[in-house]
């Protein structure tokens, strides 16, 4: 076994690093607590590292989920084999966690922070942000939009973790099972639809 | 065994629950909140749990458990055993009967915090045992066994996880919920329990004829271990310990420290087999200097030798350049791309609609040259805003205005003080400014809530941790039999009538106490509170940004013209300050 890989259920597995980014309040820990529940169902060892407390009131946020790790929750830069992103400032501030050909799944949308107003500096423009980022391996989706089709602009997370789907070693059935179980159940419906119409959005 | 994904305070709370604790009290304070929350909301929760007032209290009242033989816990932040010192030291005097822990988060890297204390020294300073888990299922086990500990030793156990520990998330095997059999009784032992000096010389002396076999006992129970695989070694304790097995590489021998104090002979069998050794825990070199005192000749290295800083945390790919300071070979980690630093920051603010904001804005007005001590609470965050001059600790901000006012300072001393701070270790530095004369006006933050932690509820909102009612105190009534002659009530989201009694307070002089009273937005929204929101008339709109530098998070500027967000949650103050009248309520709701 190389350093990377791991046993689960008698097959060697590869580790795999996610790191999702975003602003207090959009939903990272939800993201990553899907996709830890996903690898307790699978029988996956996994660690997860998340900010809490003061500096989640509308600040940078960040949740490091390590799929088939035993040791410690914090990845590594330049390490991340996925990086998940609900606001395109907050892709651009986390691509450094990335690894060489590692995947970017980010929201198109991004917040403007309030100091940028308050300062007069312009404001960072969406092909300035994009043109940051590596072209490979990289997938621009226009969240917002796809979580009203599947019926609420809360379910923006989901989205995004749908269309990241795709690059995740873990089942989708096992995923979607987990967001069964994590996703307030009012929502259930809805957060499916979000996940599917995510994963579609990334096959192109 | 159940296999759950939990977060490390969660985790530790399963510990508890399967011990099974009776008695769990403390203080909010991050990283430690959500093992109180978690026990609080747990549905078949069988134990009596407690926020207390502070963290002194918190543990008073646990110990006290344990007196009667229950099985306690106390929980609080590093910051928060300062607070409660005073009954810790001389807790290990008098000892326990049921099992009690100390659960003291530390924080390593303050994520939330006023510094970086290492709870492992308090441990020992008072000499009792400390637990340092390095992994979220290794937290678990250690919380839930340390009750037993506490009793096989009869002393407190402090229980020390860190930031990384509280705060990852883990697949953790949590085993069966245990209820409890245990009924308190309180048996008297005044040689015990009354530490008069006859009594603590020899409790004293008692505590310190515990020392070997605790360090004996903590190796037997396996927190102590080594594995030897040449002649270099690596020793770590806490979360530094997985971080090193992380990146470890091979034929390098590896000791893992997960309890306190350390059994020198044990250590020593250990160092001695060993030409190179490399320390690795995160901030006080409490293993570092127990290798020193048993190495003869061997090469040490960590933080004494300057290798490894004392502050921050750490990280695997800190601990690789550790190693290769060390001369350890260890694959160096791939690091291909730099931060990208030409990007706005994005620290955290106050939410859109925040009292705080209405508050410390409306203050700056009217006391322009004024100085501002403050206090620990979300309102810190008002630094931002020019109205936080200084922060120290809980309950800071009354008596560093008092001090300044004795000073001689001729200007408005002006201090902001929540009203969970307040109660905390506010209200003495009030008693004491009245009776020592000091000129300052305190205005009290009042959103009815611990708010930065998480919305704890404290003696103000009128319920429980448990979700009982209780009538709400009133901050009022204490500050006038405090014997302040000036307390005004008043929202600030009533703009004009606030400014006018801070003019008014500006007026006079002694202790001057506005109660600046408003629920905590968050709070408002879970409680489905809605307002009507605001809008921009972009015809009217003269672009002056008034309304954009109140700093609201729910305003942005877009070509020139102020545009309000979704995020709006109708405080209406922007348009209390709009001069030409361009902010108006919408219609719909």
């Amino acid at each position: 076994m190389s350093d990377r890989s791991y046993q689960a259920g008698g097959a060697i597995m590869n580790r795999y690093d996610i790191m999702i980014v975003g602003i207090g309040g959009q939903g990272t820990i939800l993201t990553s607590n899907i996709l830890g529940v996903a690898c307790v169902i699978e029988g996956v060892p996994v660690r997860g590292a998340e900010t809490h407390g003061m500096a989640q009131r509308g600040g940078s946020v960040e949740s490091q989920i390590r799929i088939g790790q035993e040791y410690g929750p914090l990845i590594q830069s330049s390490n991340a084999d996925l990086l998940i992103s609900f606001d395109l400032i907050e892709t651009v501030r986390a691509l450094h966690y990335l690894k060489e050909g590692g995947s970017i799944v980010t929201n198109r949308a991004f917040v403007v922070p309030t100091t940028v107003y308050m300062q007069d500096f312009p404001p960072p423009d969406e092909q300035m942000l994009i043109s940051i980022l590596p072209d490979m391996h990289l997938w621009i989706l226009d969240a917002a939009l796809i979580a009203e089709e599947a019926g609420s602009i809360l379910t923006q997370n989901i989205v995004l973790l749908g269309a990241a789907s795709r690059f995740i070693p873990l089942q989708e059935e096992s995923l979607k099972e987990a967001i069964r179980r994590t996703v307030p159940k009012k929502t259930v419906d809805m957060n499916l639809i979000a996940f599917d119409l995510g994963r579609s959005a990334s096959e192109k | 065994m159940v296999q759950q994904y939990l977060l490390g305070n969660e985790a530790i709370a399963y510990g508890c629950l399967e011990a099974p604790v009776d008695v769990a009290c403390g203080y909010p304070g991050t990283p430690s909140s959500e093992v109180i929350d978690f026990l609080r909301f747990f549905k078949e929760k069988t134990c009596y749990v407690e926020w207390s007032v502070n963290e002194k209290v918190a543990f008073e009242e646990a110990l006290a458990a344990s007196w009667c033989g229950l099985r306690s816990l106390v929980t609080m932040k590093h910051v928060g055993l300062n607070v409660a010192a005073d009954p810790l030291m001389t807790s290990a005097y008098t000892g326990v009967t049921g099992g009690f822990v100390i659960l003291v988060a530390d924080d390593p890297y303050a994520h939330s915090s006023q510094n970086e204390q290492d709870s492992r020294c308090y441990a020992q300073f008072a000499r009792i045992p400390c637990l340092d888990p390095a992994t979220v299922q290794e937290a678990h086990d250690m919380c839930r066994d340390a009750f037993v500990l506490s009793e096989d030793f009869g002393l407190p156990v402090l229980f020390r996880p860190t930031t990384r520990i509280c705060h990852s998330k883990s697949d953790v095997s949590i085993g069966e919920l245990q209820e409890s059999k245990r009924a308190g009784h309180f048996e008297k032992n005044p040689a015990q329990y009354v530490v008069i000096p006859v009594h603590t010389r020899i409790l004293h002396k008692k505590l310190n004829e515990k020392q070997p076999a605790i360090k004996k006992g903590l190796v037997e129970r396996g927190y102590n271990w080594y594995e030897i695989h040449g002649s270099t070694a690596v020793i770590a304790g806490g979360i530094a310990a997985s971080y090193v097995r992380e990146v470890l590489p091979k034929g390098i021998s590896f000791a893992k420290i997960g309890a306190y104090p350390i059994d020198e002979e044990w250590l020593s069998e250990f160092v001695q087999k060993h030409e190179t050794i490399l320390v690795v825990e995160e901030l006080a070199p409490v293993i570092e200097k127990v290798v020193y005192q048993v190495a003869c000749g061997q090469n040490v290295h960590g933080k004494l030798d300057g290798i490894i800083p004392y502050e921050g945390e750490f990280s695997p790919e800190k601990v690789v350049s550790y190693m290769q300071a060390a001369g350890i070979p260890v694959s160096p980690v791939a690091s291909s791309r730099d931060p990208y630093t030409a990007l706005p920051v994005r620290p955290p603010i106050l939410c859109a609609g925040c009292m705080h904001r209405a508050a410390m804005y409306a203050m700056k007005k009217v006391f322009k040259d004024g100085i501002f001590p403050s206090d620990i609470g979300c309102y810190t965050l008002g630094i931002q805003q020019g109205t936080v001059d200084t922060t120290i600790c809980m309950g800071a901000s009354i008596t560093v205005a008092s001090g300044i006012s004795h000073s001689g300072e001729e200007r408005d001393i002006v201090c902001t003080i929540g009203d969970s701070t307040f109660l905390h270790t506010g209200i003495q530095g009030l008693i004491n400014a009245v009776y020592n004369g000091a000129d300052i006006i305190v205005v009290i933050l009042d959103n009815r809530i611990t708010a930065m932690t998480g919305h704890q509820p404290n003696p103000t909102t009128g319920m429980t941790a448990s979700g009982i009612e209780t009538p709400p105190v009133s901050i009022d009534a204490i500050c006038r039999a405090c014997g302040v002659q000036f307390v005004e009530t008043v929202s600030p989201n009533d703009y004009p009538q606030f400014l006018n009694v801070l003019r008014q307070a500006q007026k006079r002089d002694g202790v001057r106490v506005v109660i600046a009273k408003q629920p905590c937005v968050i709070i408002e929204k879970r409680q489905k509170i809605k307002r009507k929101q605001y809008s921009v008339d972009a015809d009217v709109c003269i672009g002056c940004k008034v309304c954009v530098m109140y700093g609201c998070p729910a305003i942005e500027l877009v070509s020139g013209r102020a545009v309000i967000t979704e995020l709006c949650s109708g405080c209406g103050i922007c348009s209390q300050l709009c001069p030409i009248g361009a902010i108006r309520l919408e219609e719909r709701l």
